[in-house]
């Protein structure tokens, strides 16, 4: 009965707070992966392009024993982090690790699009007008990749509170730490009697959605409304 | 001063560039693909030569033997592209003032208002650059490149996207910034129009190289260099003053150290400067000057070059003082008239073959 007791605006705040600093983590490392993959050419660049996309390809129970072993208290990166106090082990910080690690391939490919259709001169332009690397980026760059990043944000987001597999494989499902909705939901399902509570979370995954889906048109369309004309 | 000397190669591309003038308005001509812009970029910062150096005015801005390479952010040199490029998110004004802005306070010698009165883009300001024409998007380019007081204005093909009327706009424009502001300009292009009506000095480029640099009627006057000036194009340009203005018969009077010519009025003031260009298929040759003739320009010098040109033609240099004009007649009338060097001849130029297309204001 350990699920039933968790009180359910307790397992929707934990499932936002774990989608938003999984979104916000990702979006620096995501903004330069976009970047490498966008302007860079190397060889080996399509081992990085594919090691970016495999959350979305490989089942996401994989993902979450990878971490395990990787981030677990014995595994080395783990034992690593250990003396700086740094754990994910059963953590809702674990829960959010894992929902990034699945909604990175989904954010770096909308920044990605966005930063292959604005035109490399511009921050050319930008740089004869007197701006370095960073504030030519940070002033023309950024706004116009704005509307790709937001939607990125917006779909790691979704898939965030919607992550299960890795999750419940990396850091369990515990009530108030690491239970986040679909766990949650899960849990209802298992136990006798369940199902209204399963229900009433699910029509909740489904009004959330429901907001996230019309966000990502509104910005899409304001995005259409300001992209350079061709 | 600019002084460029560099080499680079991309890919199968080797550029080799060499020049060095102190004229005020450079213009490096030649046909697309030619390396021009490459020529610019690197003046710009924003291609690396493999060695050489690029000086303009007292500052070094790279040298591969002293080790010094600025980044474009601190070489002060402003870049019109040929599709302007304004900042899609930012309204006119906002593109006006990102380069001032970076531009430190001691460093600004442009004044704001004036590049908004001399390029009159004062209705534009709130527009974004979606909502202007194409005229209207160069304007603000060259504006937002000055403000940034930049010690050198490029400008690669500034007019290329334009259509003919907007072309002569901005053509206007350029000559008011040349005038009023004294800023320092290379100026890239594959029309000889432009180059005759804006530059003092011309750098000849053809496949990656540098193959001549010298004053425009200097460049143009070559013969030799005809198959990279284009067939189409050749033509001589005469350094003239304007002597004087015919009202009653709508005509200018030009002196130039080989006589007098004339064309259709300019609105030159007496004594000014005014480059004019003059089409080899424009000039007509006799031995003697025609008794009576609509030719309103019979110009007595001598032959100093044949060279022939594919086809039936030849294009005939004669040197009438320190000019020098073109024409391209027939094979046919150069063996009747037995045109050689050192002979003596009468170049015949209809005053409308110099229009105002023609005419430069130097």
């Amino acid at each position: 009965m350990e699920a039933a007791g968790a009180d359910t605006w307790a397992i929707i705040g934990l499932s936002l707070k774990v989608a938003f600093w999984s979104v916000a983590a990702s979006v620096p490392p995501a903004l330069a992966c976009a970047w490498v993959l966008a302007r860079w050419r190397f060889p080996g660049k399509f081992l990085l392009d594919a090691a970016v996309h495999l959350p979305l390809v490989l089942p996401p129970v994989v993902v979450g024993f990878g971490l395990l072993v990787l981030l677990g208290r014995n595994g080395p990166l783990g034992a690593l982090l250990a003396p700086l106090g740094v754990s994910f082990a059963f953590k809702w910080t674990g829960a959010a690790l894992a929902a990034a690690v699945m909604g990175f391939p989904l954010l770096v490919r909308a920044v990605r699009l966005s930063l292959e259709s604005v035109d490399t001169r511009l921050e050319a332009a930008a740089r004869t007008l007197g701006a370095s690397r960073w504030r030519a980026f940070a002033t023309v760059t950024l706004p116009l990749i704005l509307p790709g990043l937001a939607t990125g944000m917006l779909l790691s987001f979704a898939r965030s509170l919607g992550e299960f597999g890795a999750t419940i494989t990396f850091v369990s499902n515990i009530p108030g730490e690491t239970q986040t909705l679909p766990l949650a939901i899960y849990g209802y399902t298992q136990v006798p009697g369940g199902e209204a509570d399963a229900l009433r979370l699910s029509a909740v995954s489904v009004a959330i959605a429901l907001v996230a889906l019309a966000a990502s048109e509104w910005l899409a369309r304001r995005g259409r409304g300001r992209a350079p004309r061709p | 001063m600019i002084d460029v000397d560099i080499r680079l190669a991309r890919g199968r591309f080797a550029l080799e560039a060499r020049f060095a003038t102190p004229a005020p308005v450079v213009a490096l001509f030649g046909r697309s693909g030619s390396g021009k812009t490459s020529i610019v970029l690197a003046l710009a910062g924003l291609l690396t030569p493999a060695a050489g150096h690029v000086r303009v005015g007292e500052a070094t801005l790279f040298d591969s033997a002293a080790g010094v390479d600025l980044p474009p952010e601190r070489r002060r040199i402003g870049y019109v592209f040929q599709d302007a490029l304004l900042f899609p998110h930012l309204t006119v004004r906002g593109n006006l003032e990102y380069g001032e802005r970076l531009t430190p306070p001691a460093e600004r010698y442009v004044d704001r208002r004036q590049v908004v009165d001399l390029l009159g883009l004062g209705p534009l300001l709130e527009r974004r650059p979606r909502a202007l024409s194409g005229g209207e998007r160069q304007r603000v380019a060259i504006g937002r490149a000055l403000l940034a007081s930049p010690r050198l204005l490029l400008m690669d093909e500034p007019l290329a996207s334009l259509d003919t009327t907007r072309k002569a706009e901005i053509l206007a424009y350029v000559e008011i910034l040349r005038d009023e502001l004294a800023i320092p300009i290379v100026y890239v292009s594959h029309s000889i129009e432009e180059v005759t009506r804006l530059a003092d000095h011309m750098v000849l480029v053809s496949d990656g190289r540098t193959v001549a640099s010298g004053s425009v009627a200097e460049v143009m006057g070559r013969a030799d260099l005809e198959p990279v000036t284009g067939r189409f194009q050749a033509g001589s340009v005469i350094e003239t003053r304007v002597a004087e203005h015919d009202l009653d018969t709508g005509l200018t009077v030009l002196a130039f150290d080989g006589g007098r010519l004339l064309v259709p009025v300019v609105d030159s003031l007496p004594g000014e400067r005014v480059r004019v260009r003059v089409r080899a298929r424009d000039v007509a040759l006799a031995l003697a000057p025609p008794p009576d003739t609509s030719f309103l320009n019979v110009l007595e010098g001598t032959v100093v070059a044949v060279s022939p040109t594919r086809g039936a033609l030849v294009d005939v240099t004669l040197a009438v003082g320190r000019a020098t004009i073109i024409s391209r007649i027939s094979q046919s009338s150069r063996e009747r008239l037995r045109l050689e060097p050192g002979r003596r001849a009468y170049a015949l130029v209809k005053g409308v073959a110099l229009d105002r297309h023609a005419v430069g204001f130097a």
